[in-house]
């Protein structure tokens, strides 16, 4: 075994998996494909606005075609772009943005699957993210893999569907969308870093990323937008029913998917490895998927009256 | 329960400030967590009390001069502004 590894405790981002970042060119066909046709496009239009003008025959237009102007747009462009560069060069050292295109790259197919995954997950048989060669597989291609399309989508749902629900019983206004917003995006944080600081303190291998734990515990507004939809159709019986279906469903998606990241492989597998550290473990990962339905409610409950 | 984004930020200075202020001979020492007591074992497992001994003490060590900054600016603002 790898005793540094061990002994520095919660590591993230062990070497055998790494995300592989690096060159724009492959990469970005791998997760999105190339769909700009840029440069030609531009400068036609630039020339056709050019040309506009010019036959219109005002005089402050003929500014345009002057070599001087020529010069001036272009050294501006240049430093358009020089500017550009700056800021993506300085804004990809605080926020990992080449990670977090990792997690956008799905498709409608993937969204589908993992929304029903998210409500019915009895059936789904295989629970392991396949990897290609050490990094693991864009969401598009592996319906087990984490995404970040799902959870900010549904935050935002959330959101609208608070304000709606709010609004049918008259007690709506502007501000308090910014008050739910604000109010579940605190609790998400508490959430990952009070996971985080468990992680850290049990001290398990794992290869789980931040991101990672931000998207598992995003996917729970899926199911309470699901909860409070039913409820404003359907009223009180709708909505228990519902949030309790919907919880339910969460615990066990929650206790499959992190089974095999945080638990070692034999109890993965299903045998029972006895030992103080496999069962802290086991602990773990009960209580983060137990938190999930809490906070469903939690979030859920004062919008229903 | 409305949260702000404010609160939250609140919380966190409190909370540093909560582990940066106990003192390692007069407290941390009398209960057994103190710099030598604690970590003992490089084996596989370093234990949860290890793990927060740890914790504890990096707090307290990376945390010290970022927290006067930030205390100070919390200070002049609060009694600028209320």
């Amino acid at each position: 075994m790898d005793y540094t590894a061990d002994q520095s405790g919660f590591r993230q981002q062990p070497t055998m998996r790494l995300r592989n970042y690096s060159a724009e060119g492959p990469d970005a066909s791998q997760l999105f494909e190339d769909t700009s046709g840029v440069g030609s496009a531009s400068q036609s239009g630039l020339r056709n606005q050019q040309a506009g003008p010019q036959s219109s025959g005002f005089a402050g237009q003929s500014l345009l075609s002057e070599p001087m102007s020529n010069l001036a747009m272009a050294y501006g462009s240049s430093l358009a772009s020089q500017g550009r560069e700056m800021v993506d060069k300085n804004l990809d050292r605080f926020i990992p943005i080449s990670k977090l295109k990792y997690y956008f790259a799905v498709d409608t197919v993937y969204v589908g699957r993992k929304l029903g995954l998210l409500v019915f997950p009895y059936m789904h048989e295989n629970w392991e993210v396949s990897y290609q060669q050490d990094t693991p597989v864009a969401p598009r291609f592996d319906v087990n893999a984490p995404d970040l399309y799902i959870p900010a989508m549904g935050f935002i749902t959330y959101v609208l569907v608070a304000g709606l629900a709010l609004g049918t019983q008259n007690r709506f206004s502007p501000e308090l969308l910014g008050v739910q917003a604000s109010s579940a995006l605190v609790w998400l944080i508490m959430e990952v870093l009070a996971v985080l600081l468990s992680l850290y303190l049990v001290t398990v291998n794992t290869d789980l990323t931040t991101i990672d734990l931000l998207a598992f515990s995003g996917y729970k507004y899926v199911g309470m937008i699901v909860g409070v939809v039913a409820g404003l159709l359907f009223g009180r019986p709708g909505y228990y029913l519902s949030l309790l279906w919907c919880c339910a469903a969460i615990f066990v998606f929650m206790i499959r998917t992190l089974r095999l990241k945080l638990l070692s492989e034999a109890v993965a597998e299903g045998k029972l490895v006895r030992g103080a550290r496999n069962q802290l473990r086991m602990y773990l990962t009960m209580s983060i998927a137990a938190a999930q339905p809490v906070f469903m409610y939690w979030l859920t409950y004062h919008l229903i009256r | 329960m409305a949260f702000t984004l404010y609160s939250l930020i609140q919380t966190a200075i409190l909370c540093t400030n909560a582990v940066a202020v106990l003192h390692e001979e007069r407290f941390l020492s009398k209960i057994g967590w103190g710099v030598d007591q604690g970590i003992g074992g490089f084996g596989d497992d370093p234990g949860i009390k290890a793990q927060i001994l740890n914790l504890i003490r990096s707090v307290r060590t990376v945390m010290r001069v970022p927290l006067i900054i930030v205390n100070s600016a919390c200070i002049v603002l609060l009694l600028l502004f209320g």
